[in-house]
């Protein structure tokens, strides 16, 4: 019974499947599979942005949303009409072309990413070896289509943002790449199917997950850092930071154009969750071993959304970053740090089986934060702002 | 330590999350439509037309004199004088406006016309939902649409309607004993000039 609830969804879609000829069948379950990303992820986008609409007003001391249906829980669905129903406008000096593909090609390569996320035990739609490799070439795929907003636009805010945005995702792109590196290095393989593969196993019924090693947990909090980052997040929305550029890349898109970019925003936001969820959190797998009687796509799904509501709270709390702080930050704190998490882990790999390694490699990482932190925070790097004239 | 700071950011903003469920008065915000907290005295919104008594058409206060009309910074009221005349508060025939128009949605609510008046005939509303599907006619008020009862005036800037109440009875009773002046003054005139010619006979009046 657990393990037919456990593979509802794959045991449906072979039904489906067995109804039409052979021939025919791959076609149909890569079709099921991508209307069923199609479907899934929206949906998601909807509940998150309720969840951030009435989280960031509860941490005012506000109720939020609450007037479209009971508890305004309709709230997405209004916003999405009232997107759809809007005036389509393009400047008129506007590339025409680039300014239509740039969101065109922002929600295709954000979707593309899913295709390799394992959403469950025998859930990831193209079971690929290298599969971490074509996640990061797609994500790295957002910043065209960013930069193919703010260009096309001809508008001094969207060009800034797009600079930002790109100079960002550049910079972030390093650590995001190089703390997944160290979870490459300890299982050996690029697939994610692998990686959840290995973090499945427990001992004495807690689970083997990578946040629960030195260097697994020191690349978590990293790769946390630069994914938020990497998606134009609070604190790190300099690109669209409406206070200074209006919307950023996106200023000069309405409607519809302007929905596709808020919900590839989005769904980039619950792809890389999936993908934090599967490199460190374990994936799909149960967080005790006495829950593996819940199915597995409930715990990578659940692993999601809490990740996206640490996002909301993280929105909730903290000022936007200064571009030299956060360029400050990502070369000079976070890459030495991942860079020595990759010793970290090769030191792991070779001090074997025993408590030694916990401790020296713990101590290593922990001492570099200390370090790193007083010696960033005194030369006023990333610490408290200074402020020369307006004191 | 780096990070600190943060985590101290986000404690706080976890009690207020949480808290925001647990006690009422963190949650401030007054749910418009449904409740209304009562306006300030000193809120206004748009100028009205105050009368007297029951009729707003004889008891209006305005004389046409063309001050606010002259002085309105956006030009937002028009005003026609009348070719016959109606008595005012005192008795006195003054014209009246056979017309009064102010163009709320050109009106920037200054209450430059209110401190111009002489007569305290305009006052300001503090009625601020005038929303209308009609841009241009429903957002025009003629004299009728602008007079309001100087009860109402008391009900809103009770503060101020009893002051201007004050000041138009002092006024009142000053013209009433200058009149009454004037006629004791024309009686005493009078006298002496009966008293020589008594013998024309006629009845003093």
């Amino acid at each position: 019974m657990t393990n037919m609830l456990d593979q509802v969804f794959v045991l449906l879609k072979h039904r489906i499947v067995g109804l039409v000829p052979m021939p025919v069948q791959p076609i149909l379950g890569a079709v099921l599979s991508v209307v069923a990303i199609l479907a899934v992820f929206p949906g998601l986008f909807a509940i998150s942005v309720l969840l951030e609409r009435k989280g960031l007003g509860r941490m005012q001391n506000r109720i939020g949303p609450n007037r479209v249906g009971p508890l305004g829980v309709l709230q997405p669905v209004a916003d999405g009409i009232k997107a759809l129903i809007k005036e389509d406008l393009v400047p008129y000096s506007a590339d025409h072309v680039v300014h239509f593909l740039a969101p065109v090609v922002l929600v295709v390569v954000v979707f593309m990413g899913y295709a390799v996320l394992p959403m469950g035990r025998n859930m990831t739609f193209v079971p690929m070896d290298a599969g971490l490799l074509f996640y990061f070439a797609m994500g790295a795929s957002a910043e065209l289509s960013i930069f193919m907003a703010g260009w096309s636009s001809r508008n001094k805010y969207s060009l800034l943002g797009a600079m930002r945005a790109v100079a960002q995702m550049i910079s972030y792109e390093v650590p995001l790449l190089l703390s997944s590196v160290v979870i490459v290095m300890m299982t050996g393989s690029l697939s994610l199917d692998k990686i959840v593969e290995v973090q499945n196993q427990y001992t004495w019924g807690l689970p083997h997950w990578f946040v629960f090693t030195p260097m697994g947990f020191a690349a978590f909090v990293m790769f946390a850092i630069a994914a938020t980052a990497e998606t134009n997040r609070s604190p790190f929305d300099l690109p669209e930071g409406e206070s200074e550029l209006v919307a950023g890349y996106f200023t000069e898109y309405s409607g519809f154009k302007f929905a596709e970019f808020f919900l590839g925003e989005y769904v980039a936001m619950l792809s890389i969750s999936g993908l934090g969820a599967t490199l460190f959190l374990g994936g799909w797998s149960a967080p005790l071993e006495i829950l593996n009687v819940v199915p597995s796509w409930f715990w990578f799904f659940a692993k999601i959304m809490v990740w996206i509501c640490f996002y909301i709270w993280m929105r909730g709390t903290f000022p936007r970053l200064r571009q030299d702080q956060l360029m400050n930050f990502a070369w000079k704190f976070v890459l030495p740090m991942t860079l020595l998490n990759l010793l970290v882990a090769g030191l792991w790999r070779f001090m074997g089986e025993g408590w030694l390694r916990w401790v020296v490699c713990s101590a290593i990482l922990l001492a570099a934060y200390v370090l790193g932190g007083r010696i960033g925070m005194r030369s006023k790097k990333f610490g408290p702002r200074s402020y020369r004239y307006a004191e | 330590m780096l990070g600190e700071g943060l985590l101290k950011g986000l404690g706080e903003t976890a009690r207020n999350f949480a808290g925001s469920f647990v006690s009422k008065e963190r949650l401030t915000t007054v749910q418009y439509p449904e409740e209304r907290e009562p306006l300030p005295e000193a809120s206004r919104a748009f100028p009205f037309l105050v009368y007297d008594g029951a009729d707003w058409e004889a008891g209006l206060r305005c004389v046409a004199c063309q001050i606010c009309e002259k002085e309105c910074p956006p030009k937002c009221i028009y005003i026609e004088k009348s070719k016959d005349k109606k008595p005012d508060y005192v008795g006195k025939p003054q014209i009246y406006p056979a017309k009064f128009d102010i163009d709320i949605s050109v009106c920037m609510s200054c209450q430059i016309c209110v401190e111009v008046c002489p007569f305290e005939a305009i006052k300001m509303d503090n009625q601020f939902e005038l929303a209308t599907d009609d841009r241009f006619g429903g957002l025009l008020y003629d004299r009728k649409e602008l007079a309001r009862s100087n009860e109402y005036y008391h009900k809103i800037h009770p503060t101020e309607a009893a002051e201007v109440d004050a000041r138009l009875a002092e006024e009142k009773a000053k013209a009433e004993e200058k009149a009454k002046a004037v006629a004791a003054a024309a009686a005493a005139k009078a006298a002496p000039a009966m008293a020589a010619k008594p013998a024309e006979g006629a009845q003093p009046q």
